[in-house]
């Protein structure tokens, strides 16, 4: 359950192949898309964001994993009517977080990246939150009950969608 | 050199942050309607729009299958009920449809311009934003289906959004509880009008009404037309909460009439007509004749039905075989009521009043025509007692002139030879300047 602190020779690196690279960030982005027309509730979670966390932790390339959250974030603002950057920008912050995090801890276990999705969901949507209002101005509601309480759904789900991950790393 | 590769990781991280929000910048200064689409948006929509589409084909094939072949339970009964609701609904459209016709004659005389639907495209919604900050739809219908942006997207209920990006095969449709959006709207009763805004949380608020005003809480809402995107009339949704706002504006919540998270099928407006509203051609085209319509009947009194049978001629009464009209001049002397009259069997031609405008009387003269007032009902669109069929185009019509366009112009009256001997003035007992029908508000489509 706990977070345990390992050197960087003790952790394992992974990687996915090219066609999971690509599909797995798509079929999130899509995911969100069409399940959150057909069943609005889903709006709270971030499918994206819980693959971005799963890239990077796996992974462990902060350069990759900075890169990774870019491109899937502004994957994601493309279908917005929002300006793009937006997702990119939050998305960016929380890959290179995640992957410097996972060199440094080890998030093989369950518990781990349950709270580690719930830092980096409540990160993400701080940074989403200023840059929203802070540079494009738009009007944005914050209430800490409420993201607190999307940061664990998602926490929840992301249990799953690690152990989705899981099954398509490959060491390296 | 040694600096740079320690701190490279955070280094690209400065680099790829201050790239996107130099991006985000130059995207918000630059965001005009004229800006084409981003290169990245069309990948990322031809990247998801497929299978969304696809996934909607399935889901739809699926239900359809279900829905036309095996589940059909209560069928029977349902069209039984539809056929009924039919029934009840026709015998509505009969009455609306007279209504609508007047409508329309008021406003050609009045030189309306109003706005038509004359051409939609149903489209199917495939996916939506994802983003809870952003709220808008995709539908499967594209520019070349003849979408282009801002065009109005409605369903049978209400409004939904107006068009934000045509792709070819798929449009973007920012929906109207969006905090980008704005919509001109009016309430229906009140006739108050003001802008329709979202929330960041989605909710639909009514801005710019002044908080003098009394707002009924479920009130319908209506578009106004004046974006030029929607046209008039079109349902938006019911108020369903008013409070003071911070200035001296209303905060007024409207619940959209579409079910803007249930979207399934909706109708893009591709063209609107602005046409001059044209008289029906069943009927007068006067407004007179109209206002007339709705006016009540003095009905007649006996001693006056027992000279027409006993042979004199009343006011209005046309002997049978008379035919030469005549025009009758109200002369400046007592005035005494005009009386319809029944018209006898076999009457060549009713007597008719039609207005003038060539002698206005001042006021106080005798030559002064007056009328019976219309009742309240009169005024409003509920339909008033009919005249009999004859006299009312006499004495109707006489009230009508004097009523609702010069209430102090005599009238000159076109009559049968019988009618010459007995030029009486007309007498009313009503107030010389009644109040002129109102216009017509609400604008059919």
């Amino acid at each position: 359950m706990a977070i345990t602190y390992t050197s960087g020779e003790q952790v394992e690196v992974y990687r996915f192949s090219i066609p999971a690279t690509i599909l797995i960030p798509l079929t999130a982005v899509f995911l969100q898309a069409w399940l959150s027309k057909r069943f609005p509730f889903l709006n709270i979670f971030d499918l994206p964001l819980l693959v971005t966390i799963g890239f990077a932790t796996a992974r462990r390339n902060p350069l990759a994993g900075l890169f990774t959250g870019s491109l899937i974030g502004m994957l994601q603002d493309a279908l917005t009517i929002n300006p793009i950057g937006l997702y990119g920008i939050a998305k960016t912050v929380v890959g290179f977080g995640a992957s410097s995090l996972g060199i440094k801890l080890d998030v093989e276990n369950a518990g781990a990246r349950f709270l580690l999705t719930i830092v980096f969901y409540v990160v993400h949507e701080i940074v989403y939150f200023m840059i929203a209002r802070g540079l494009v101005g738009l009007h944005m509601a914050w209430s800490w009950p409420h993201e607190f309480l999307s940061g664990v759904a998602n926490a929840v789900l992301g249990v799953f969608v690690f152990m989705l991950l899981d099954r398509v790393k490959q060491r390296t | 050199m040694d600096v740079l590769g320690r701190y490279r990781n955070l280094i690209v991280l400065v680099g790829v942050l201050f790239a996107q929000v130099l991006g985000l910048a130059v995207q918000v200064k630059r965001t005009t309607a004229s800006e084409p689409t981003r290169l990245i948006r069309v990948w990322a929509v031809g990247a998801v729009t497929p299978l969304e589409k696809a996934l909607e084909w399935i889901q739809t094939s699926t239900g359809n299958i279900w829905h036309n072949y095996f589940y059909l339970r209560g069928v029977r009964a349902e069209n039984r009920s539809l056929k009924a609701q039919i029934e009840r609904m026709t015998l509505e459209q009969v009455r609306l449809n007279q209504d609508a016709g007047q409508a329309r004659r008021l406003q050609a005389l009045l030189a309306f311009k109003e706005q038509f639907i004359s051409q939609t495209t149903a489209a199917q919604v495939i996916g939506g934003s994802g983003s809870e900050s952003s709220r808008s739809v995709f539908i499967d219908k594209g520019y070349s289906d003849g979408i282009r942006p801002d065009m109005a997207v409605i369903t049978a209920d209400g409004i939904v959004g107006k068009v934000l990006h045509a792709d070819r095969h798929v449009a973007e449709v920012l929906l109207i509880d969006d905090q980008t959006s704005g919509v001109g709207a009016i309430l229906d009763k009140s006739r108050l009008q003001g802008i329709l805004r979202g929330t960041p949380s989605g909710e639909l608020m009514l801005e710019k009404v002044m908080s003098d005003e009394t707002v009924p809480t479920g009130e319908l809402v209506l578009t106004s037309g004046g974006d030029r995107i929607f046209p008039k009339g079109l349902t938006v949704g019911r108020v369903t909460k008013v409070s003071p706002g911070s200035e001296v504006f209303l905060n007024i919540r409207v619940h959209p009439a579409a079910e803007l998270n249930r979207l399934e099928e909706v109708l893009v407006v591709t063209k609107i007509d602005e046409r001059q509203a044209e008289p029906d051609q069943t009927g007068a085209t006067r407004a007179i004749d109209i206002l007339a319509e709705r006016l009540p009947t003095v009905p007649p009194k006996p001693d006056d039905a027992t000279k027409g049978a006993a042979g004199t001629a009343a006011p209005g009464t046309v002997p049978p075989g008379s035919t030469k009209p005549t025009t009758v001049k109200p002369a400046p002397v007592k005035p005494t009521t005009v009386k319809p009259a029944a018209v006898a069997p076999g009457t060549a031609k009713p007597t008719t009043v039609v207005p003038t405008t060539t002698a206005p009387a001042t006021a106080g003269s005798d030559a002064k025509l007056k009328t019976v007032p219309p009742p309240a009902a009169a005024t409003a669109a509920a339909p008033a007692p009919r005249k009999p069929a004859t006299a009312a185009s006499a004495t109707g019509t006489s009230a009508g002139t004097g009523s609702s366009l010069s209430p102090a112009t005599p009238a000159k009256v076109t009559g049968n030879p019988a009618t010459k001997p007995a030029p009486k003035p007309v007498k009313t007992d009503v107030p010389s300047q009644p109040k002129p029908q109102p216009a017509v508000e609400d604008t059919p489509h």
